[in-house]
């Protein structure tokens, strides 16, 4: 992995990341309904609303690698994840995968997060696995059958499985029959946004066990985007931070948990339910995340830092390399 | 199927419309004689009370009524059925390409719905007649006219819940092409409201035909459907000859009623279709 | 003050009997936290529900006492129920929205609980409802009380729904899985008052998650479900640290924090059985790594575990 951090420190570490995210934002833009409309055409003050749901957020994997992706829900992981994925286009900068935009199979796969949704419940396993695999060419109708097979062994499913529909599954087995469709299109790298999530703990071990092991058989690469800093510490190599659409912090996994540099960082590892932990004695990190639709000035996160000072709320720290191979955005780094 | 039986009134409307569609499919066959023949109707034998030789008694031309109702039986379902089907079609790609495409082409053709849903079907149907005149193939188009706005919006709002699902994303992250997507993903998904809705509607329709054919509007003489002959008898209702009027009306009443009864049951079972796993 | 001894809780499902709750017992004294840990299905909720009265067809209390301040809750006609409820003992859920109505504003819902078991004039339940809201970490409370649900983000829709429940200061709350649908800040924030207004009000606190790290530092002693039955009970530190059911132990294992570095996570074998379809005997014996022929019968819950072969 490596960043672009500011515009000066642009070394790679890596000499060619799979994927690639240069100065990337994405930018939504709530529609007026009639009403509004109507009364800004009137010449009334009515606000366009837009989410800067991603803001020039730049670096990239290398091939092998597992990027855990972290912050609160709305700080723009999941839509990081589409971007990565192809699946939305950004508002500015670009997105490369292999050195192209990600279209077609030539793209990192999405793991999702609800077991429910993520299935057409109207179609069978063969068909929800093989569609995509015999719709390019990947293998003859003839063949699916042993193909589908291969890719439920692969999940640890057993093949008879292949003519139920999703309905007949539990949560983990359909957890699974995600991941099997992902791998029938064989890609090197896949985006698993909150796969996890909605696991029982004894079930959710078993599915990061099964990401474990397609890593060393397929030489996948993965971006791990989770809430869940226990799993992100489990699985990744290195640990993105984001707060309110930004990055704030990026440093080798070890690292990030033994000594977090940035302030929402070291707020977060707090929060974390452990348990080592004796009582819950502290006083816990101040407010909650505010409305991407009008974040904070200056750095984002000066409202809930117990560090912040005047120029915090004026200015936005850039992120900058701290440490080799470590990025932060704070003042407090100087 | 076994959920549907366990429900007995449920059971009854189904038993109820194979019945009323048996007789349509088979009134050539089953008919004591064939009512538009009229070479075979007996004038002196008109206006008869029920029972004797004809069991539901005769009309104003000699006419077996148990005839004249399989063969009017004939006529509503398929005016009720061929315009349902044609309208769930239209409606329903209409719709869910409207919530897949969104933009322009959703803004409008929802204008459109709202416009068209906004005028009472009947007038609508009246109109349309009166300009086109009649026929069967007219009062189709008619009754699909009024109709394929509802099933516009409903499959509109169903794909665009299914359009927000995860397996959405995961088509497009496939590589797949729109069509498809459209096709095999959205349609299938957004189809069992529009099931639903589709028997509500037939109901409908055959009732809109019958009031149409009641003023004199809808069907030629000919091809009398269950509203014309509801029409014909009701210049000797007043002076007691019922049974003209009313078997047909009855008929029609049950028909409507069986269907609502299986749309009834389909929507309760369709409706909470995942909490079954 | 709360003592429940034997409680069983039937559904009649498609597939049969399932006992959701089974022969659960646990007592728990004012100011205590105890928390109840389970997977998916082991029949946390429905605990929760059943000590309540709220156990809906087709399920059903079927045997056992739960006695609150001396008075037993089984049996109880529904209003004297109704009584208690929100007076006496109130409950959280996971989803907040099932204490808030939408359509209402907060101060409306407030101060209609207050009123649904005091007669205190507007003004007084006014100052009330913004003393709780207070209590509950909500700042401007004055303005709050004049929003409607749909304004407050999910976090401050727990806190409004605790304020609810905390207006008439119960001497017992059930918290069914309050904060799994909540950020871990967010989470951190709640859980750090909810310790403080238990010690504050007096109340003794139930608190049902999934997440056995949550307990941790946090309830006083935990009790681990497991397909209907308490498998092992005791304080939080002695649970967590020196686990004695193989259950407890397997579960603590799979936790991704206790398996730092890319190491395997240690899974339990199998899936959760169907409750109505449980193997004879131990529940947990097709599955544990212990087993063997006494486990074929059914362990009586002994020294706190309910295991044939105890861990030390
Ligand atoms: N399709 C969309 N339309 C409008 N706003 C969106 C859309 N997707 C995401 N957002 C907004 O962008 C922000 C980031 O969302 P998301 O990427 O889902 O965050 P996370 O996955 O970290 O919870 C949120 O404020 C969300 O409301
Ligand atoms: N309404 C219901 N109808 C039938 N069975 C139910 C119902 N509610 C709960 N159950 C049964 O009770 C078991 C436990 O449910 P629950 O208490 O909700 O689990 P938990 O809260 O631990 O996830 C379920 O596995 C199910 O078998
Ligand atoms: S009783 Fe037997 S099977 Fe059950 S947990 Fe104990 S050792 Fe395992
Ligand atoms: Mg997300
Ligand atoms: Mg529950």
């Amino acid at each position: 992995m490596f960043f672009h951090a500011g515009n000066e420190n642009q070394r790679p570490l890596s000499p060619s990341p799979v994927l690639e995210l240069s100065n990337v934002s994405k930018r939504f833009s709530k529609r007026l309904d009639a009403v509004e409309k109507f009364a800004r055409r009137l010449g009334a003050d009515v606000p366009e609303h837009t989410v800067h749901a991603v803001d020039r957020v730049s670096f990239g994997v290398a091939r092998g690698e597992v990027v855990g992706l972290v912050g609160e829900s709305g700080c723009g992981k999941s839509t990081l994840g589409r971007l990565a994925c192809g699946l939305i286009e950004p508002s500015e900068g670009q997105v490369l995968y292999k050195g192209q935009r990600p279209a077609g199979t030539q793209r990192p796969q999405m793991i999702f997060q609800d077991p429910f949704a993520s299935l057409n419940p109207r179609m069978r396993v063969e068909e929800i696995i093989g569609e995509a695999p015999v719709v390019h060419g990947f293998v003859s109708r003839s063949e699916l059958k042993n193909y589908v097979s291969e890719m439920l062994e692969q999940v640890g499913l057993d093949p008879s499985y292949r003519r139920r529909y999703p309905h007949q599954f539990s949560g983990g087995q359909r957890a699974r029959i995600g991941i099997a469709r992902a791998l029938a299109v064989k890609p090197d790298f896949l985006v698993c946004d909150e796969a996890v999530a909605a696991l029982d703990v004894s079930i959710q071990a078993q599915v990061l066990n099964l990401f474990m092991d397609l890593r060393e058989n397929l030489g996948l690469t993965y971006l791990f985007i989770s809430h869940d800093l226990g799993v992100v510490r489990h699985l990744a190599q290195r640990v993105v931070v984001m707060y309110l659409g930004r990055v704030v912090e990026s440093a080798p996994a070890a690292e990030l948990f033994a000594a977090p540099n940035h302030p929402y960082t070291r707020a977060l590892l707090a929060e974390v339910p452990r348990l080592e932990r004796k009582r819950r004695e502290f006083a816990p990190i101040k407010g909650e995340i505010p409305s991407p639709l009008a974040p904070p000035a200056g750095c984002h996160f000066h409202p809930r830092c117990p560090h912040a000072t005047e120029r915090c709320a004026r200015e936005a720290p850039v992120l900058r390399e701290i440490a080799p191979g470590r990025l932060s955005a704070c003042h407090l780094n100087g | 199927m076994k959920e549907f039986l366990s429900n007995r009134i449920a059971a009854t409307g189904l038993a109820m419309l194979m019945v009323v569609i048996a007789i349509a499919l088979f009134a050539p066959w089953i008919s004591p004689q064939n009512p538009y023949d009229l070479g075979k109707l007996d004038l002196m034998d008109s206006r008869l009370e029920p029972g004797g030789k004809y069991l539901l008694g005769t009309d104003g031309q000699g006419r077996d009524m148990l005839s004249a109702i399989f063969y009017g039986l004939r006529v509503s379902l398929l005016v009720g059925a061929a315009s349902g089907v044609i309208a769930l079609t239209l409606g329903g790609l209409l719709g869910v390409l409207a919530a897949y495409v969104g933009g322009r082409f959703e803004s409008i053709l929802m204008r459109i719905v709202d416009i068209q849903l906004g005028f009472p079907a009947i007038l609508v149907a009246l109109i349309l007649i009166a300009v086109l005149g009649k026929g069967v193939d007219k009062i189709i188009f008619a009754l699909v006219c009024v109709q394929w706005a509802y099933y516009a919006r409903t499959a509109r709002s169903a794909a665009l819940v299914e359009r927000g699902k995860e397996y959405m994303e995961a088509a497009r992250g496939l590589g797949l092409s729109r069509t498809r997507i459209v096709l095999k993903h959205l349609l299938p998904n957004a189809s069992p409201p529009l099931i639903v809705v589709g028997t509500v509607q037939v109901a409908h329709a055959i009732a809109l035909e019958a009031t149409l054919s009641f003023l004199g509007l809808g069907l030629p003489a000919t091809e009398p459907s269950l509203g014309l002959l509801i029409a014909n008898g009701y210049e000797y209702l007043l002076s007691g000859k019922y049974w003209i009027s009313m078997y047909p009306g009855v008929a029609l009443l049950l028909t409507i009623l069986a269907i609502n009864l299986v749309g009834d049951q389909l929507r309760d079972q369709l409706n909470p279709r995942l909490s079954r796993a | 003050m709360l003592e429940i001894e034997n409680l069983v809780t039937e559904f009649a499902t498609r597939d049969g009997i399932a006992r959701a709750v089974n022969d659960v017992s646990f007592e728990l004294k004012p100011k205590e936290i105890l928390g109840v840990v389970g997977e998916s299905g082991s029949g946390k909720s429905v605990l929760g529900y059943s000590m309540i009265g709220l156990v809906d067809p087709p399920g059903r209390v079927v045997s056992g006492s739960v006695r609150f301040e001396g008075r037993e809750l089984i049996g109880l006609p529904e209003e004297e129920m109704r009584a208690l409820r929100g007076k006496r003992i109130a409950m959280i859920f996971q989803d907040p929205m099932m204490t808030l109505n939408p359509v209402l504003s907060i101060e409306t819902q407030m101060v209609e609980t207050v009123f649904a078991h005091e007669s205190f004039d507007r003004a007084k339940a006014r100052k009330i409802c913004l003393e709780n809201l207070e209590l509950v970490g909500i700042a401007s409370p004055e303005r709050r009380l004049k929003q409607y649900p749909h304004e407050f983000s999910g976090g401050m829709r727990q806190r409004v729904a605790i304020a609810i429940a905390l207006l008439h200061r119960p001497a017992l709350i059930i918290a069914d899985e309050p904060t799994t649908a909540l950020d871990v800040t967010v989470q951190g924030q709640i859980l750090y008052e909810m310790q403080r207004l238990v010690r504050e009000t007096g109340a003794a606190l139930v608190w049902i998650t999934h997440d056995l790290s949550v307990v941790a530092g946090f309830a006083d002693s935990v009790a681990v479900m497991y397909a209907g039955r308490i498998v092992e009970n005791g304080r939080t530190e002695d649970v967590l640290h020196s686990p004695r059911h193989p259950y407890t132990r397997s579960l603590l294992d799979s936790v991704p924090a206790n398996n730092i570095g890319q190491v395997r996570l240690r899974q339990i074998p199998g899936m959760t059985p169907s409750l109505a379809r449980l193997p004879a005997g131990c529940s947990f014996r097709e599955r544990c790594g212990h087993a063997d022929a006494q486990c074929s019968s059914m362990p009586e819950m002994k020294t706190s575990v309910r295991c044939h072969h105890p861990l030390c």
